[in-house]
């Protein structure tokens, strides 16, 4: 049951987050620097259509304060309308600006109108006034209403500006009594501006202009409930024009009264602001006795006090002002911003300072990585910068090294806090992620022992015991090497080894590693989900005071973890391999007859142009190898990670031109189609030719065991290919595709130079691009190698979505998780041979960045999970196969419902 | 007209109303064929209409009135015309921009039908015909093109005619309620309401109107960037009689976004979140019972005022939703006040 809330009838404004001027809310500022009319730079940049420099100012302000920002574009040289829309169209694609609410101001109700149809936040439209009578008042009152916004109204009417107190307040109480009544609108969106104008400019008439308006504000806050008051604060001030000191005095003296008189927002220059307390006093007295209209002669006596101090203009921060800071300084900076440009003079300079190379690794350098670990770990820097940080650390040492030689001290080694040992196991070739933690884990002081790929046990075991290592690292991709990594652990733990092992790598899991790993090896083995959860989980095995209490937690977690596991496990309920056979789907033949193919046999593709198959890249996945969360392309907008996405995509994107342009790595293909029925439910059987009088091949498919509802099928590949006695001369079609050819020189090139950056690089795009390729080839094997969806017309994103009629299931997937069919798969289309793919022992294939498949056409194909199987099918399986139980348990370990021993 | 706004009231302040579930889901289990979504009329027309959903208020009509049915009998107090997607906007990526005011109009009568059938048998249950206005398949204030954050692939004034259109054929079809639904860009939702606003505006009329965005994932934020009360502060000056937070999400993920709707909101609170997220297959396979239990917690923390679902979700969630909530108190709307 709830309480009934009280709501109040506050102010609430918006850009992406809340604003809510609340009676606790201090002085809102509204910064002025995006106004053209105030801010002689800003209108310099726009009319020139620097737009991307315009926005920089616009981010500026946000960082130094703005709570709102105000954006006019009344220049006589400009489309107004125009501008406001592309500015704050920019602006909206600038999370770290589009964050605070947009007051958008102009003397024109057209330009107005054009900004409020750019926001989708709550702002404030500046400003409106009965200057044109109350007809129009009322029209634009309404639509500004329709649009959502607060409104700021000018104390204006059809007589004019209204200057004294009496004015202001007859022509504010007026507006306020058409708002609320007449347009219903709502009081708290009112905001008041009774203008705050020039004083001390010798004209007797001025002399009480900010009393009248302090005064204003008072009565306005006691008399129109809910309505707020702003105002222009840099006017009061105009007088003493290039006299920033004085100006600033008045500025702050004047918020300071304003503000205790009920003054809730203002448009200021956060720059152009002293701290009330710190202005000298003797400047305090005379500013007040202007502003508060104390002395007939209070303008005289300031201005003879401004003549006789000089301004003291504030320097602006460029860019390269850390190149002034000591050398200590720069390289921190130099680190966290990952600059490489000036690392080898910076390293010179801080050697000679410090005296010896391991002084400065020990010092500026260790120190600088420090803060980019303890940034990192706080989410406040994302991977890729990480990476870059990395390469210039590297990049740092590569220049002592020689150095440290000449003193014969081999200072990684002595320093390192840790030792770690690292490799892809055995049978598989997946290495981004490894190298990403290994770089992080680097990044943090410990030394990196990095075996590389496709690294037998015996290797692994026996490099741990020559290098000393502290922990072992294991990473693997493709779903035999789960099984490896237990076999590693079992080694292990004959081997008499006490260290602990780390698990890690996309099909790895927290309770794989807790079921299957941890019970082999009684040292600590612990499961790393990805780069940024690896330091910590080092730190915490290898520091004395840490070491044992963290050891037992993480045994009794996966104590817990696997008993939970094998609880579940009983309650699942799977049903016979006939019952599922008999429930399987029943696809329609008759009405969907197998288009034939344009060719039946083998077709290669060498050296396959990649310009042409870039569009066909998603880039989803991409970032999820740097560990960066969101999907494409929004995450190139997104608050968080959007900054560093975009600065990652771009960097892709040169070096994707580079690829194609220098043909940097090539790509091949062969796709092959074969005559083919289904025999035995569950197998498919392959002709050399049309007659079907040779059978080529048998490919052996899996069937879902795991209970359903009554009225649901039990899913096989098999399904998908017409039974041999329906006659119906079905088709299946077969592929392998690869974008990694060459690229082993081109990371042996990067690592060369210490860019881990770009080595990680490459090869995510490797990857992608051996996805997009498969993409383009399903796509033109559809619309016509086999044609038989030649008026085809999907966007890639209803690619991406797998819009299309048909699917291309892998082997060592979940619609058909035996990875040792895809040696059938291969021998089919000579594959090695014809693409240059080679398969490892346990069938994973290199160089990484390739696919292979299954074309299966018909339009209820689908893809689905096999799931586990029970021991009955295992059998029949092994039978089908000609293959012992124990081989079949062990390649499909990962999908069977019982315990095999 | 007024008075639907004071029946809904009424109700309101008694017990949380049930609003139906997914449409989606339930035309997909149908089946249908090209040739089905075609029907006669659209025998010949240039491109694929296999997935134009709302469609099928002209060519499968007594489908989308069955659905309607089976919401209706599951408990169903509001039902959404299957109108998603019926802007001249969104209709165009099928070449059927035409038909947007005829498809609304259509749709809200098959709708209008199934409701007044259902309040016929027991008028102590009074069913209303909510008229959905969906975000159209563009993006007002997020730029399609990376390299141009400036570029938007529909304007401000191009979205208030076409949700202008559509906010005549709903209310000339005979919906009792609008709801703008679906939210991801809060801009998008600005136009609608403009439209709104302004329809009643020049017709002097006033329907009650619903408002429920979309948070789209963990980072607690709408597609383009809001996070919930700045939402609630950009469209809260349509004078909603409800606001709250629909897909995207199943209800565990949907909690701390609807409990901060609750916490700000002036006006009633509604959520209808997925059954679950999709699972690996893409399927939403949450049960009836399970989201049930979850809606049970929200509705116990008095987060609300009406509930229901959306993706994924079937008359069984429906019927488990409002069977559970159907003796909780609901949300007190607050006071307005210093």
């Amino acid at each position: 049951m709830s309480e009934q809330k009280i709501i109040k009838p506050y102010l609430r404004l918006s850009g992406l987050e809340p604003l809510i001027l609340t009676p606790q809310t201090n002085f809102v500022n509204i910064g002025e620097r995006t106004n053209i009319t105030g801010s002689k730079e800003f209108a310099r940049l726009i009319l020139a259509e620097n737009y991307d420099a315009g926005v920089a100012v616009a981010r500026q302000q946000v960082e130094n304060g703005a709570q709102v920002i105000d954006i006019n574009m009344d220049e006589g040289m400009l489309d107004g309308e125009a501008a406001m829309k592309k500015f704050i169209n920019l602006i909206s694609a600038e999370p770290d600006i589009a964050k605070v609410p947009v007051m958008v101001d102009s003397s024109k109700w057209s330009v107005i109108e054009a900004g409020l149809k750019c926001l989708q936040g709550k702002g404030i439209v500046n400003s409106i006034s009965l200057k044109e009578g109350e007809e129009k008042f009322i029209a634009v009152a309404k639509k500004v209403r329709r649009y959502g916004a607060a409104v700021v109204v000018m104390a204006f009417d059809e007589k004019g500006q209204a200057d004294t107190f009496e004015r202001k307040i007859e022509v504010c109480k007026r507006s306020y009594d058409i708002l609320t009544r007449v347009v219903k609108f709502p009081a708290h969106d009112i905001i008041f501006d009774p203008n705050i104008l020039t004083v001390a400019t010798g004209m007797e008439e001025h002399n009480n202009y900010a009393n009248d308006f302090i005064r204003a504000t008072k009565w306005i806050k006691e008399n129109l409930p809910h309505a707020k008051v702003s105002g222009g604060i840099s006017n009061i001030s105009f007088s003493f024009r290039g006299n920033n000191a004085v100006r600033e005095a008045m500025h702050s003296a004047f918020l300071y009264h304003a503000i205790k008189a009920g003054l809730d927002m203002g448009i200021v220059n956060a720059g152009m602001i002293e701290v009330y307390d710190e202005i000298n006093k003797e400047l305090l007295e005379l500013v007040e006795d202007v502003l508060l209209n104390r002395r007939s002669d209070s303008t005289e006596r300031l201005i003879q006090y401004a003549d006789r101090i000089k301004s003291k203009g504030k320097v602006i921060e460029r860019d390269e002002a850390w190149r002034d800071a000591p050398v200590e300084e720069r390289l921190r900076h130099a680190l966290v911003k990952g600059i490489v440009e000036y690392i080898d003079v910076d390293i010179e300079e801080a050697r000679v300072k410090l005296g010896r190379p391991l002084l400065v690794i020990e010092g500026p350098l260790m120190d600088g990585m420090n803060v980019v670990g303890d940034l990192f770990g706080a989410g406040k820097m994302f991977l890729p910068q990480v990476v870059k940080s990395a390469r210039v650390m590297k990049k740092a040492v590569a220049y002592l090294n020689p150095f440290m030689e000449a003193e014969k001290n081999s200072v990684t080694e002595a320093k390192a806090v840790g030792k770690i040992l690292m490799a892809t196991v055995k049978g598989d070739v997946h290495d981004i992620g490894k190298n990403i933690v290994g770089v992080v884990l680097a990044c943090n002081s410990y030394k990196i022992v990095d075996l590389g790929v496709m690294v037998s046990c015996e290797k692994i075991l026996e490099a741990a015991v020559r290098e000393k290592a502290d922990i072992i690292g294991l990473s693997g991709l493709i779903t035999p090497s789960l099984d490896e990594m237990v076999h590693v652990a079992k080694e292990m733990e004959r081997q008499g080894f006490k260290i602990p092992l780390l698990i890690g790598g996309a099909t790895t899991s927290r309770i794989h590693t807790a079921v299957k790993v941890a019970p082999e090896y009684s040292g600590t083995v612990v499961h790393v989900l990805d780069a940024s959860r690896g330091v910590p989980v080092v730190g915490n095995l290898l520091k004395d005071e840490t070491k044992e209490a963290y050891t037992q937690k993480i045994k009794k977690e996966y104590n817990e973890l696997r008993e939970t596991h094998l609880g579940k496990r009983r309650d699942k309920n799977f049903v016979s391999l006939s019952f599922a056979r008999e429930q399987k789907l029943k696809v329609d033949f008759k009405n969907h007859e197998a288009t034939k193919p344009s060719f039946i046999g083998n077709k290669v593709f060498t050296d396959f142009p990649l310009q042409e198959v870039r569009d066909f890249i998603d880039w989803t996945p991409f970032f999820q190898a740097w560990e960066l969360a969101g999907k494409y392309p929004a995450i190139l907008t997104d608050n968080v990670v959007g900054k560093e996405a975009t600065k990652l995509f771009n960097d892709a994107n040169q070096l994707l031109d580079k690829i194609i342009a220098e043909k940097m790595l090539s790509a091949n293909a062969v796709v092959g189609f074969y005559p083919a029925e289904t025999v035995n439910d569950d197998d498919v059987i392959i002709y050399d030719d049309e007659a079907r009088t040779q059978v080529k091949e048998k490919f052996c498919f899996v069937r879902q065991q795991n209970q359903k509802a009554a009225t649901e099928s039990y899913y096989s590949l098999a399904d998908f290919i017409a039974p041999k006695e329906t006659g119906a001369g079905d088709y299946l079609g077969f592929f392998a595709c690869t974008a990694g050819i060459g690229i082993e020189k081109w990371i042996a090139h990067f690592e060369k130079d210490h860019d881990d950056y770009n080595s990680i690089l490459i090869k995510a795009l490797a990857d992608r691009l051996a996805e997009a390729f498969t993409e383009y080839l399903h796509k033109y094997v559809r619309t016509q190698l086999w044609g038989y969806a030649k008026n085809e017309s999907l966007t890639n994103e209803e690619l991406i979505k797998e819009k299309y009629q048909g699917i291309r299931p892998a082997p060592g997937y979940p619609a058909c998780p035996d990875h040792t069919e895809k040696k059938k798969l291969f021998t089919l289309l000579d594959a090695e041979k014809t693409t240059g793919i080679q398969l490892t022992e346990n069938f994973a294939m290199y160089p990484a960045s390739s696919v292979s498949g299954f074309y299966f056409f018909h339009p209820e194909s689908k893809y689905f999970g096999v799931g586990k199987i029970e021991k009955d099918q295992v059998e029949d399986y092994a039978k089908r196969k000609n293959m012992s139980i124990d081989v079949i348990e062990k390649w499909l370990s990962q999908n069977l419902a019982y315990n095999s021993l | 007209m007024k008075n639907k706004t004071e029946q809904l009231r009424k109700i309101l302040d008694r017990r949380i109303m049930i609003i139906d579930g997914a449409m989606g889901t339930m035309i997909q289990q149908y089946k249908l064929s090209e040739e089905d979504y075609r029907g006669e009329r659209f025998k010949s027309h240039e491109s694929s209409l296999r997935g134009c959903n709302d469609l099928l208020s002209l060519t499968q009509p007594h489908i989308i009135e069955e659905i309607h049915k089976k919401y209706l009998e599951a408990g169903a107090d509001i039902i959404e015309t299957n109108t998603f997607n019926s802007t001249s906007i969104s209709m165009a990526d099928y070449h059927l921009e035409h038909l947007a005011y005829e498809l609304n109009v259509a749709s809200a009568k098959i709708a209008r039908k199934a409701a007044d059938d259902f309040t016929a048998k027991n008028p102590d249950k009074p069913r209303f015909v909510a008229g959905a206005l969906g975000p159209t398949s563009k993006t007002a204030s997020i730029s399609p093109d990376v390299n141009d954050p400036g570029y938007r692939a529909i304007s401000f004034d191009e979205l208030v005619k076409a949700y202008s259109e559509e906010v005549r054929g709903l209310i000339d079809g005979g919906a009792d309620i609008i709801i703008v639904e679906t939210i991801f860009d809060t801009l998008n939702s600005k136009a609608a309401l403009y439209s709104i606003m302004e329809y009643f505006d020049d017709n002097n009329i006033e329907l009650p109107l619903m408002i429920s965005g979309t948070i789209t994932d963990a980072s607690g934020r709408t597609l383009s960037g809001q996070t919930t009360e700045a939402f609630y502060n950009s469209v809260v000056h349509s004078n909603p009689i409800s606001i709250g937070l629909n897909c995207a999400l199943g209800a565990d993920l949907m909690r701390p976004y609807i409990e901060e709707m609750s916490n700000v909101a002036a006006c009633y609170v509604s959520a209808y979140p997925n059954a679950g997220l999709p699972n690996e297959m893409g399927e939403y396979d949450e049960s009836p019972e399970h989201m049930a239990s979850i809606i049970k917690s929200f509705a116990e923390a008095g987060f609300l005022n009406i509930v229901g679902g959306c993706c994924g979700t079937t008359p069984a969630h429906i019927k488990a939703i409002a069977e559970t909530v159907k003796n909780i108190t609901p949300r007190k709307l607050p006071v307005l006040a210093e």
